[in-house]
């Protein structure tokens, strides 16, 4: 896993599919989805699928890629040490594009924003004392998300250095965001602060956070699996999220499973009676001896398949009905690693993600 | 191609890698105050105990930590290829045999002297339903079971007869109650509760004061260890109805399965902080010379924080802390009431997790974070394991599936799709294996249950009870 590993050749070359980008205006792509669908995995993947651009023959890009719940998920995920509050570099594609990442600490963006804004000086030691600090950050209702998604539309605007005045710094900022349950009020900073405060510094912060959030510059996508509770949880969070007007993206179907069955196979699978095992014993023979045994067990994985599936496709027809674009990659058996990772990062771009 | 050695049986023989992470040794002080409260269970004392893997003084089990990384013979049995051959029974799966540190659900659920289960890992490796299908068999067995959810699926939720959240229990129908149990289930609405709270604390004036400043509205609505706190209030309370002889309770689905233990403690150190101290200063100290120094102190951090929050939300915070003022002692002793009461004997904490990385490393931190806190720990759940029935390797099933592959029949192709699905399966059930045995050998104090990986989602009492009735 060295930083400079080529990306795999599907990577790499990924074809030019006429499948057209979805999301080319935005440079915030906030990834959110239930607990334990992978949405820090997605997020990794679409920072590697972003930096590499169109694949080989297009420039690479920089994409900084921000975990705001201190669980050092990226860092895990890039096989890196924990990550500080600095931005880092942790993977370079083949074109040179180059994924950075940064984990937010809500504490030190506090104090770096008191910094830059105040001019605070001893005093700023001594709120860190009487632990105001840890109050704001950690009790104070809605000041610890301003804080998280402050910094990250800090990272979205920042310019490159002087001598190219127009350019961003970063192409494109990707944030691991926290879960689908939460994601609309933790983006929605503006209705979060506003009951507590009407006018002052946080409510300006609040709304220049929002200019960036609500704004076509941005997208949420939602990590889900093909079960009933995520797919759900996805469904009510995209209708809660465009109610408050932030910007939907897609609906990214992790972990799918292989369907090796045919339709007309898996529904005589999923019947009481199942597969005909006569059929398959015969099947089997094909390639030398074979057991009833070894049939029976066959056929009730094939029952229990069918039943996945066919739970499976429910929930695709339901997720459909969200109508934005959906996307959909493979379980990785193998668990992940940068070769997984370039592998979901093409099949990304290959469905138009990036 | 029958009668090989089960692939998954075979598992990773570098299980050894990745010492256990050094847990913090300060906790130490802490172990003479735990055992004071509490003190009611004593005679069954033993018996949990031993359930818990904990010696009978309390001492935790910390030799597997502190030990040095044991070398991979010291294992327990769960290495050796499973021995069980097939039988032909469908549905059969292929469990290794009990180990040494397998959990006994039934004994720890059947114990009179458990009273509180508290499931507990990090968010999306099924800690509800865990939570609900091991109340739904305590019940069954005859206890007398309250379950407190925190945010179930839809329709496990209607099937338990939540229809609403109200706070309250009810009473679950369709339980079999020859045994003399009976089962109660909630949903907890945090908001109502820490109304609750405030009222039963203040005088009704003073209260509505409480409840209607703004800050204290988005504080009860939204700070982010809210729901931790009024979980644990909220089994306080059931626990002094003493209706119950046992109570489940589900925690909250944080990211970092950490915050459910810091919450309460962060909130009730807030609640009577040095910081809450300077909010209400200014309306004390004013003719106080003899605080002159520290009042100056006092007027710089309240200018500072003036600026940042803004007058109008000061101002808020402040009338909420002095409303509040009367009530510290309050929320302080319930805090460390509660905190006890986690630490009580009849109390068991289980460990609900995936059998993957994230989840075990979660898992991970927490039985050490318990130890450190003398919480005690009954056991790891292992959820959605997968598992084969078939003892033919991945790399032969997919040899023979390619074989098949070219020929053209019907049956063929069939053979060979169900062999590229087994193929599949083993694949997964070797990963996890392989995942789980690294936590074994790393906690191998830890009694663990393993449950199967269930084809359906579950959403009723018969899919609640299938979940269980596989591992027994």
């Amino acid at each position: 896993m060295t930083q400079t590993q080529p990306l795999t050749p599907e990577a790499g070359s990924a074809p030019q599919t006429g499948r057209p980008q979805d999301w080319s205006g935005v440079r915030l792509h906030v990834v959110t989805g239930k607990g334990g669908t992978g949405k820090t995995t997605v997020a990794g993947a679409l920072a590697l699928a972003l930096a590499a651009g169109g694949g080989a023959g297009k420039p690479g890009r920089r994409v900084l890629l921000v975990e705001v719940e201190g669980r050092q998920g990226v860092a895990q995920l890039f096989d890196s040490a924990p990550l500080p509050y600095a931005e880092r570099k942790v993977a370079t594609t083949a074109n040179r594009g180059e994924v950075w990442a940064l984990a937010i600490d809500a504490e030190q963006a506090l104090l770096e924003y008191l910094d830059m804004f105040y001019k605070l000086g001893p005093a700023a030691r001594l709120l860190r004392r009487f632990g105001a600090i840890d109050f704001a950050t950690t009790v104070a209702p809605g000041i610890r998300d301003v804080l998280l998604t402050g910094k990250t539309c800090e990272a979205v605007r920042r310019r490159a250095d002087e001598s190219e005045p127009r350019k961003f710094h970063y192409d494109t900022v990707v944030m691991d965001a926290p879960p689908t349950g939460r994601i609309t009020r933790f983006l929605n900073v503006n209705s979060e602060v506003s009951g507590l405060a009407r006018v002052g510094p946080i409510r300006n912060q609040a709304e220049a956070v929002m200019r960036v959030l609500s704004s076509p510059q941005t997208a949420v996508h939602f990590v889900t699996l093909l079960e009933e509770m995520p797919v759900q949880e996805t469904i009510d969070g995209t209708a809660e999220l465009r109610d408050s007007g932030l910007p939907l993206g897609a609906v990214v179907i992790n972990q799918a499973r292989p369907n090796e069955l045919t339709e007309e196979q898996i529904k005589q699978a999923a019947a009481p009676q199942g597969l005909d095992r006569a059929q398959l014993l015969a099947g089997l023979k094909l390639a030398g001896p074979a057991t009833r045994q070894t049939c029976d067990a066959l056929a009730d994985l094939a029952a229990e398949h069918a039943q996945r599936v066919l739970l499976e496709n429910e929930q695709r027809e339901a997720l459909a009905a969200v109508d934005t674009p959906v996307y959909e990659l493979p379980q990785l058996t193998e668990g992940v690693d940068r070769v997984a990772l370039d592998r979901l990062a093409a099949l990304l771009h290959q469905q138009g993600a990036a | 191609m029958t009668g090989h050695e089960d692939a998954v049986a075979a598992s990773g023989s570098e299980a050894e890698t990745e010492t256990g992470t050094a847990p913090a040794k300060a906790a130490q002080s802490k172990a003479a105050q735990s055992k004071s409260a509490q003190g009611k269970p004593t005679q069954s004392k033993q018996a949990l105990a031993k359930a818990n893997g904990t010696k009978p003084n309390g001492t935790k089990s910390a030799s597997p930590k502190l030990a040095p990384a044991k070398p991979v013979s010291d294992k327990p049995a769960s290495d050796k290829p499973a021995t069980d051959k097939p039988n032909g029974k469908p549905g059969a799966s292929a469990r290794r045999e009990p180990v040494p540190g397998a959990l006994d659900l039934d004994q720890l659920l059947d114990d009179p002297a458990t009273h509180i289960i508290v499931c507990c890992g990090s968010g999306g490796v099924g800690k509800t339903t865990t939570a609900a299908a091991f109340a739904l068999r305590a019940a069954e067995r005859g206890r007398k079971v309250v379950v407190l959810t925190i945010d179930p699926a839809r329709r496990l939720a209607q099937s338990l007869g939540l229809t609403e959240l109200d706070n309250t229990p009810r009473v679950v129908q369709g339980i079999d109650t020859a045994a003399g149990g009976s089962l109660h289930a909630m949903m907890l609405d945090m908001k109502r509760t820490f109304d609750e709270v405030v009222s039963s604390h203040a005088d009704p004036a003073r209260a509505r004061q409480i409840l209607e400043n703004p800050f204290y509205q988005s504080l009860s609505a939204s700070f982010a260890g809210t729901q931790e706190y009024m979980a644990m209030e909220k089994l306080g309370q059931l626990q002094a109805q003493g209706l119950w002889d046992l109570i489940v309770v589900d925690t909250p689905p944080s990211r970092s399965a950490l915050d459910f233990l810091d919450a309460p403690d962060r909130l009730g150190s807030f609640l009577d902080g040095r910081l809450l101290k300077i909010l209400t200063a200014p309306a004390k100290v004013g003719g106080l010379g003899a605080f002159k120094l520290l009042a100056g102190g006092v007027g710089l951090v309240t200018s500072a924080l003036g600026k940042i929050l803004g007058s109008s939300l000061l101002a808020d915070v402040q009338s909420f802390v002095s409303a509040l003022d009367t009530m510290f002692g309050g929320f302080r002793e319930r805090a460390e009431a509660t905190y006890r009461l986690l630490q009580a004997d009849g109390t068991a904490f289980v460990v609900v997790a995936a059998p993957e990385p994230d989840a075990l490393r979660e898992a991970s931190y927490f039985t050490e974070r318990l130890a450190n806190e003398h919480m005690p720990l009954a056991g790891l759940v292992l959820n959605r394991v997968h598992h084969t029935t078939l003892k033919l390797t991945a790399e032969r099933a997919l040899a023979t599936a390619e074989q098949l592959a070219e020929t053209e029949s019907e049956e063929a192709q069939l053979a060979a799709a169900l062999l590229r699905l087994h193929a599949d399966r083993c694949a997964q059930a070797r990963r996890e294996a392989r995942l789980t045995d690294r936590f074994r050998a790393n906690h191998t104090a830890i009694p663990v249950l393993e449950l199967a990986a269930q084809a359906g989602d579950i959403h009723d009492l018969t899919g609640l009870r299938a979940i269980l009735a596989a591992a027994h």
